[in-house]
């Protein structure tokens, strides 16, 4: 029989997983006093030598698309150590028809490392929101109590913005915005023509100096991982500090298996697999912090079973697993002959867009719950492979007319991607396939995923939007999307905008709800999860900085119940 | 970091690693603005040129296509992105390594670029009596002409598996030749450099 290896010591708290989430639980507990050990399912990463930024394409044999030309499926081989779409040996399925897509990070600082940084707060509706339209649930808290971690969290690793005075997209602590691109120019003058908001983006990119990290450089390769760490990551900005305090243990390549449980129905640690020696082992704790990303901590939390949990750890409910949801998709882009006149300059910028699209039809009746925010990308970016796949597909050719139509094109395209609220709907799920284990043995996860009416006609206002802006600017849209098959308007698959929430939400009623507010579990008080499995709705701000901000909170109650030994 | 310091500024035995190693340690440092300057990134780019330089160039041998594939490989992507007074073309970029390496690695690739250029010999074979390679110029063009644009499926549906396998040649001939030196040349792509401060939009042209 196998040997199980135990630790010696027991530690204050054991965090599972090292992104936004339990980067952010792990800094707040050890600063609070707190020993911790923190499992990451990966290695470590290291910006000096894992980030690839300033390469050129041609710097590389694979030009930037990988080995047979496969890292392009995964944003490409310039990005920072951060996860794919299909992990080898850990297998997940999809329930007839659902096809969701589930993107994973092996790696400390998870998908921190790579994300878009676009940190925008929740609205006070966003909590309210059945009060408001009647649909899903509302939040057991309300803005004015996570004000003050929005706050805190924006403070400490840095967010642009301008204010603004938006009832929808509440103005936070920014650092100056960086200036327009041209690309954005032009569409802030079709929106005002429109009356449509367009406004400075909100990044976790610094333009100033903060907390000993140096300002931007301008590279736009923030997706590449920042050496000089001047965009957010949980692996540069939240996990050094709390090594600094000498209280975290951080343990890596370490997968999750189950949270074991006492006599007394506490949990009482984790037993995880060591990957480099295909052995179980097993950390001791005083309490358990699951931050393994949604869909996985409800995976880990369905797995955990035994006999005072037989449907799996503060299960009570069933809601483990319930209420997915991703981002509505769809995207689109447009041909601006103005810009074929713009004389060549840098327009790299920081590693995202300056300027943004908020929703703005928030005050009106719209065909559609609830909202979406529109994304700008494009212009004279540093050319890679499939920058002319479009010119080919339209013009076609080859020859001296097909290399002065690129020529004369580059810059020329701007790219469109809505991002909208899904509402939680009972035939989109999570739960454990009973067929299958990945190679560790443990039990993997089977989607089940459904667009219903509502997103898809959001997708369907995302496409003419685009249009009405494109045609405004004097300019020529050039996505066709389809009305009708698996995805009308082009609204993406499930779980294609890596924004999946809502697996283990939090309430105030224990029978439909996972979590307190506190993202304490209902049925066991030494339990908490503090990635996006809490969020109750998931509304058109991307939920990181959100994840932040309930993560702090939580780890400063779970600091202070700890001090009162009521845990 | 001391010791990466006294190479950087000896100048010597700097590599590409030793600057980003000093961007993140002055980073973790927190005093780093004096290490990041534009400097920094050009001279990551200027090692690997170096580096690249130092080893030696020889003829390329194809990993994947047979001599003769890739001699018509060769010659379809310096017709697809060809050499102008303003800058090389495909071939000069380095397209057709790119696009070998690539097929060498993915089965997919094999079956439409592999498969395609035996279509186009047979057809050119069948129609011209020669292989592509072997066709007149005039030949070659007017093959280029009706496997260049879907259209043609119209009046000749023997075209299409032509088609299909050129506009997947032309694909990746534009990605061979736009990731290249060459090729962000010719598109004036001014960046992926560290500036002080993001200098905004030049004024627009009325």
């Amino acid at each position: 029989m196998a040997q199980v290896i135990r630790s010696p010591k027991t530690y204050d708290v054991c965090v599972i997983g090292s992104g936004a989430g339990g980067g952010m639980a792990a800094k707040i507990l050890t600063e609070g006093g707190l020993t911790v050990a923190l499992l990451e399912a990966g290695p470590p990463v290291n910006p000096s030598t894992d980030f690839k930024m300033f390469l050129w394409p041609y710097d590389v044999p694979h030009r930037g698309v990988g080995v047979g030309g496969k890292a392009a499926e995964n944003f490409g081989e310039f990005l920072a150590p951060n996860g794919a779409w299909k992990i080898k040996g850990e297998p997940y399925t999809s329930a007839p028809g659902a096809n969701f897509q589930w993107f994973r990070s092996r790696t400390v600082g998870g998908r921190t490392n790579h994300w878009g940084r676009i940190a925008l707060r929740f609205a006070p509706v966003d909590f309210k929101s059945k009060s408001r339209d009647g649909i899903g649930e509302d939040w057991p808290i309300s803005y004015d109590d996570i004000a003050p971690y929005y706050d805190k969290v924006e403070s400490y690793i840095g967010v642009f913005g301008t204010k603004e005075n938006i009832s929808n997209a509440p103005d936070g602590v920014f650092l100056p915005p960086p200036k327009p691109r041209c690309t954005e120019l032009v569409i802030k003058k079709a929106c005002d023509k429109l009356n449509i908001l367009c406004i400075p983006s909100r990044l976790a990119i610094l333009t100033k100096p903060l907390n000993g990290r140096p300002s931007c450089h301008y590279c736009a390769q923030c997706g590449r991982g920042c050496p000089s760490g001047s965009n957010f990551s949980s692996s540069q900005v939240l996990i050094p500090p709390a090594l600094a305090t000498g209280r975290l243990t951080l343990i890596t390549d370490a997968m999750a298996r189950e949270i074991l449980v006492g006599h007394d129905g506490k949990a009482s640690g984790v037993s995880y697999i060591d990957r480099a020696t295909r052995s179980e082992k097993r950390i001791s704790a005083r309490a358990v912090v699951v931050a393994a990303s949604a869909c996985e901590s409800a995976r880990l939390l369905l797995n955990s079973k035994s006999h005072l949990f037989p449907d799996g750890l503060a299960n009570a409910s069933g809601q483990v697993g319930r209420n997915l949801t991703d981002s509505v998709g769809s995207s689109g882009q447009g041909y601006f002959p103005q810009l074929e006149k713009m004389p060549p300059h840098n327009h790299d910028g920081t590693g995202g867009m300056h300027l943004y699209i908020p929703w703005w039809k928030f005050d009106r009746q719209n065909e559609f719950p609830r909202g979406y925010h529109i994304e700008l990308g494009g212009g004279r970016e540093m050319p890679g492979a499939g920058m002319f796949d479009d010119v080919c597909e339209q013009f076609e050719g080859y020859g001296a007319m097909l290399k002065s139509t690129c020529r004369k094109r580059y810059g020329t395209n701007i790219g469109f991607a809505g991002r909208g609220e899904m509402i939680p709907n009972a035939d989109t799920f999570c739960e454990i396939d009973p067929d299958v284990v990945d190679q560790f043995g443990i039990p993997v996860l089977r989607f089940h995923f459904k667009w219903s009416d509502y997103e898809i006609r959001q997708a369907k206002d995302m496409q003419q939007t685009f249009k009405a802006i494109v045609e405004a600017a004097g300019g020529e849209y050039l996505t066709r999307t389809s009305t009708d098959g698996p995805y009308p308007y082009g609204i993406e698959p499930g779980g294609k905008v890596i924004h999946e929430v809502g697996t283990a939400r939090m309430g105030a009623d224990p029978k439909t709800s996972v979590l307190n507010e506190y993202c304490q579990a209902h049925d066991v008080k030494n339990l908490f999860v503090t990635d996006g499995a809490p969020l109750v709705t998931n509304p058109d701000k991307n939920p990181t900085l959100t994840i932040m901000a309930l993560s702090w909170r939580a780890s400063e109650y779970l600091v202070d119940q700890a001090k009162k030994g009521s845990l | 970091m001391s010791v990466s310091r006294e190479k950087g500024s000896s100048g010597r035995g700097i590599s590409r690693r030793d600057v980003l190693r000093n961007l993140a340690i002055g980073a973790a440092g927190g005093s780093m603005l004096q290490l990041i300057p534009a400097k920094a990134a050009e001279l990551a780019h200027e090692m690997i040129q170096k580096e690249k330089a130092a080893s030696p160039a020889g003829k390329y041998s194809p990993k994947f296509f047979p001599t003769h594939q890739y001699e018509t490989l060769v010659l379809l992507c310096g017709l697809i992105i060809p050499k102008d007074e303003v800058s090389g073309g495909a071939v000069e970029a380095g397209a057709p390594e790119f696009i070998d390496l690539l097929t060498s690695e993915n089965e997919e690739y094999q079956a439409i670029l592999g498969g395609g250029l035996m279509w186009l010999d047979n057809f050119c074979a069948d129609r011209y009596e020669h292989t592509f390679l072997e066709c007149s110029s005039a030949q070659q063009k007017e093959m280029l002409d009706e496997i260049a644009y879907r259209e043609n499926t119209k009046k000749d549906l023997s075209l299409s598996q032509g088609i299909a396998f050129f506009a997947k040649l032309r694909l990746m001939t534009c990605d061979g030749f736009y990731t290249s030196k060459i090729g962000i040349e010719d598109l004036k792509y001014i960046g992926n450099t560290a500036l002080a401060q993001f200098p905004g939009c030049p004024p627009l042209p009325e």
